[in-house]
């Protein structure tokens, strides 16, 4: 019943997204404002409907519902409640529902706060959300239908559909086969949602952009409205990521945080796109540049999403012909063709009313240096999306699958990256529109003798890899350029206004959060750096089968393999755990306990890692195999990860810089408008 | 033919139990850590983008002590992954070989990021103009004082 009613809840979410792009197409078109409110009523409609949907689905996920396919493939007796829940977007179809309520709740946010304020803007945003919500309602209700139960027919197999089949019956399941274990952890429950977060609420500046094309209010007024929704996007985005990583370092058991895998790469690529707009803005915000390039910048951003959304979806990674087999692909190939054909038609046709108010008038000046900061960016994406491609390329044209690896990516984009540190320590200092060779170097020679210092002492404690002295350069210098711009300005405050030093920082940065908050992101990026250039470039791993009581050394480090205790779960593991001590220059520092847990359900096994995590270093330590008789002996992995905890750190403070950034304010426009609302008062047809 | 089996058989055991018992110690035997190091930059046509040193399937267990057997007959790193290539395919190589179509692969992001830097130097030269010294280097002054003025201008908009 309930499966019913969630059903019914898609298809009225469906007909009202139909219905509102049609609404508001045609009372934008014959001047009818009635039926433009008639076409945000709907949009506002989607919400709760989606809502039911999403409840229907936790409903019959909780209570155990398994003639319901999903729940029978997400779920089983033996999840705990919240698990349950959150196998809501465990699986293909659910967590399309999920998307759809999520991409539902924002463009009803956006209609709700500003509908009065921008109100020539709004009918397309809606038309743009609603087009995006209706393409994924169509996948979810006539390919990916998470209520379609399974069915026993009087002769052969059981048949999935929504509705019974002639004289067939429900299929009684009594246990569904369990969300794969790999998704059980933590990590990987806030992961998804985050990264959907990051993925719909990209949609809002999207459509603003679309908006502006097609009224021709080509300003940089869309930019400033949707100025806070890119860097919330951006922010859900990032903690996706950076969880995602997490997530690999924990579960995966491979010693690593970032496999360039094609679903990561999937979920980078918007962040390319859209960190290189979040910077370029800024460009058409201050000197009114670059319109074009910020328009193309956020089609792209939209249609990476719709694509990220495809790679991981439609299976087009695993075979190109699996691909071309299933529904799912083709529409959404055309979808985004679609989309972004459209979307480029507009800004042609607008392209002329898109020119520049001023010109450049430096190559050191801040609005150049951003430029080569989004060339870079683009050479990144670039180097990702056509990694991912070739090898589709290849089978379609060649039939033979290839694979790009991580040395691909690595080499490639390796050099793009430290570019990009290179110019976050540059560009602070530059100013907007003039800035010359001799300002840049009075502003800069501090900083850069100092970082030059810190690599001195760096190669003088025994670093001698040439690109990891070049790395610690590039982060020392952005985070003695950001740190020093701190000090600067919260001294000329203090020598100006008499403020202490902590009053007058918190007050500069309170002033402009944007910039200061980049600052910290920035700081954030630095500490990843260091992170990554310590596991990249010394992590040191070593394999060996050792018995009980004996050692295995790595570096500094060894460890005694002390005992193993095999036994089974009460919700249905059987785990193998050893005990090890851990020895670093001979002396006992503690013990570990690596494990590999294996799901009856689902036949999978789990590798989770045992780790000693210092700011150091992090001691991590794999059990491979053992004997049948633990005296016998087993096999460990051990590997020694430098400095893998400054991502982690670098990740929060990432996280925390762009929070301040991007948290709301009194907004002195919003006060400012509201004082002469009339203006903005609906035109009466 | 009949007693050909278990020759056979009993051989391809020896064969089979000789790495185990080669790991227990046999001088000559590989270690681990030198089979991982092949093995890394690996890739079995089912795991996908799992490299074969951490993957943990039955399969990719096999490969592993193939890659063992093969080093301990002298076999160099180079021969080896031409072998799992010969068998499997391209796909298994952690990068294409640059060869034929796979050229594809090394050429395209070089050129299109070249076309970057290219369309953004001819837009950089058409942007600056000949501009009036408007701010010349002087009135400019140091950054210390951009930075003050700046300030200065945010104190003064404090309420």
């Amino acid at each position: 019943m309930v499966a019913n009613f969630g059903f019914g809840a898609l298809w009225i979410a469906f007909l009202a997204s139909l219905f509102g792009i049609a609404a508001a197409v045609y009372g934008v078109r014959k001047n009818a404002p009635a039926w433009v409110d008639s076409s945000r009523n709907a949009m506002l409609l989607t919400f709760p409907l989606l809502t039911l949907a999403a409840l229907s689905i936790i409903y019959l996920l909780v209570t155990g519902h398994y003639e319901v396919e999903y729940v029978a493939e997400v779920t089983s007796n033996s999840m705990p409640l919240y698990l349950r829940v959150t196998a809501l977007w465990g699986g293909q179809a659910g967590s399309l529902v999920f998307w759809t309520w999520l991409m539902a709740a924002f463009a009803s946010a956006v209609t709700l706060r500003k509908w009065e304020r921008d109100r020539e803007f709004l009918p397309w945003v809606v038309v743009v959300s609603l087009v995006t919500l209706s393409f994924f309602l169509v996948m979810i209700i006539f390919f990916e239908n998470p209520f379609a139960r399974l069915w026993s027919v009087p002769l052969g197999q059981p048949v999935k559909a929504m509705f019974p089949p002639a004289g067939a019956e429900l299929l009684s399941v009594p246990d569904g086969r369990g969300l794969n274990p790999l998704l059980r952890h933590p990590g990987m429950i806030i992961h998804p949602p985050m990264l959907y977060l990051g993925f719909v609420s990209f949609v809002i500046p999207f459509a603003f952009a679309i908006a502006a094309l097609v009224t021709g209010r080509t300003d940089d007024r869309w930019i400033r409205i949707t100025r806070r929704w890119t860097l919330v996007a951006w922010l859900f985005l990032s903690l996706g990521l950076i969880l995602g990583g997490r997530w690999a370092y924990d579960v995966l058991g491979w010693g690593g945080y970032w496999g360039w895998d094609p679903v990561e790469i999937a979920a980078f690529m918007p962040w390319l796109t859209g960190t290189a707009f979040l910077h370029s803005v800024m460009i058409q915000e201050k000197r009114g540049l670059l319109k074009h390039w910020n328009m193309v910048l956020i089609i792209l951003t939209y249609a990476l999403v719709i694509f990220g959304t495809f790679l991981t979806r439609s299976g087009v990674l695993s075979s190109v012909h699996a691909f071309a087999q299933s529904a799912i692909g083709p529409l959404f190939f055309a979808f985004i063709g679609l989309t972004f054909i459209t979307s480029l038609a507009l800004l042609l046709n607008r392209w002329n009313e898109l020119k520049s108010d001023t010109e450049m008038t430096s190559l050191l000046s801040r609005e150049a240096l951003f430029l080569l900061n989004n060339l870079l960016f683009m050479g990144i994406l670039v180097i990702c999306f056509w990694g991912v491609m070739f090898p589709l390329v290849s089978e379609l044209l060649t039939n033979e699958k290839k694979t790009v690896g991580p040395p691909f990516y690595e080499s490639a984009a390796g050099p793009l990256f430290a570019g990009l540190l290179l110019l976050m320590g540059i560009a602070p200092l530059a100013a907007w529109r003039h800035s010359t060779a001799k300002t840049l170097g009075r502003a800069m020679w501090k900083p850069g003798l100092f970082s030059l210092a810190v690599v001195a002492v760096i190669y003088v404690t025994g670093v001698h890899n040439p690109i990891a002295l070049l790395g610690f350069w590039l982060s020392a210098f952005v985070a003695s350029v950001t740190l020093y711009e701190f000090w600067r300005g919260a001294m000329a405050r203090h020598a100006k206004s008499g403020e202490s030093l902590p009053v007058a920082l918190w007050r500069l940065a309170g002033r402009n959060r944007r910039r200061y908050g980049g600052y910290v992101i920035h700081l954030g990026v630095v500490l990843m750096a260091i992170g990554i250039i310590g596991i990249e470039l010394f992590q040191t791993e070593t394999q060996g089968t050792i018995g009980q009581g004996e050692q295995m050394n790595l570096g500094r480090y060894s460890i005694k393999f002390d005992s193993l205790s095999v036994f089974d779960t009460a919700d249905g593991r059987n785990v193998a755990r050893a005990v090890v001590g851990v020895y670093k220059d001979n002396q006992y520092i503690g013990e570990l306990h690596p494990r590999r847990d294996y799901y009856y359900e689902s036949q999978q096994p789990m590798t989770i890692p045992g780790v000693r995590s210092t700011w150091e270093d992090d001691f991590y330590v794999l059990l491979v195999d053992w004997q049948p008789v633990s005296t016998a002996g087993a096999t460990f992995k051990v590997y020694h990860n430098p400095l893998v905890n400054w991502l982690w750190l670098g990740g929060l403070v990432f996280i925390l810089g762009t929070l301040v950034a991007a948290w709301p304010d009194r907004d002195p426009e919003v006060e400012a408008i509201r004082a002469r609302r009339p203006e903005y008062a609906p035109v009466k047809a | 033919m009949k007693r050909l089996f278990p020759a056979i058989t009993l051989i391809l055991v020896m064969l089979l139990t000789l790495p185990a018992l080669a790991q227990e110690g046999g001088p000559n035997m590989p270690t681990d850590d030198e089979v991982n190091a092949i093995a890394k930059g690996l890739y079995c046509p089912v795991c996908e983008n799992i490299p074969l040193d951490v993957c943990g399937t039955q399969a990719c267990a096999q490969w592993r002590e193939l890659i063992r057997e093969k080093l301990s007959q002298g076999w160099s790193e180079g021969q080896i992954k031409q072998y799992f290539a010969d068998q499997y395919g391209d796909r298994v190589l952690a990068t294409p070989p640059a060869r034929g179509l796979n050229w594809l692969v090394y050429l395209v992001p070089p050129l299109l990021i070249a076309a970057g830097v290219y369309i953004l130097f001819r837009a950089l030269r058409a942007w600056q103009r000949p501009v009036a010294p408007a701010m010349p280097d002087g009135s400019l002054a140091e950054g210390q004082d951009e930075y003050v003025l700046r300030v200065e201008e945010e104190l003064r908009k404090r309420p």
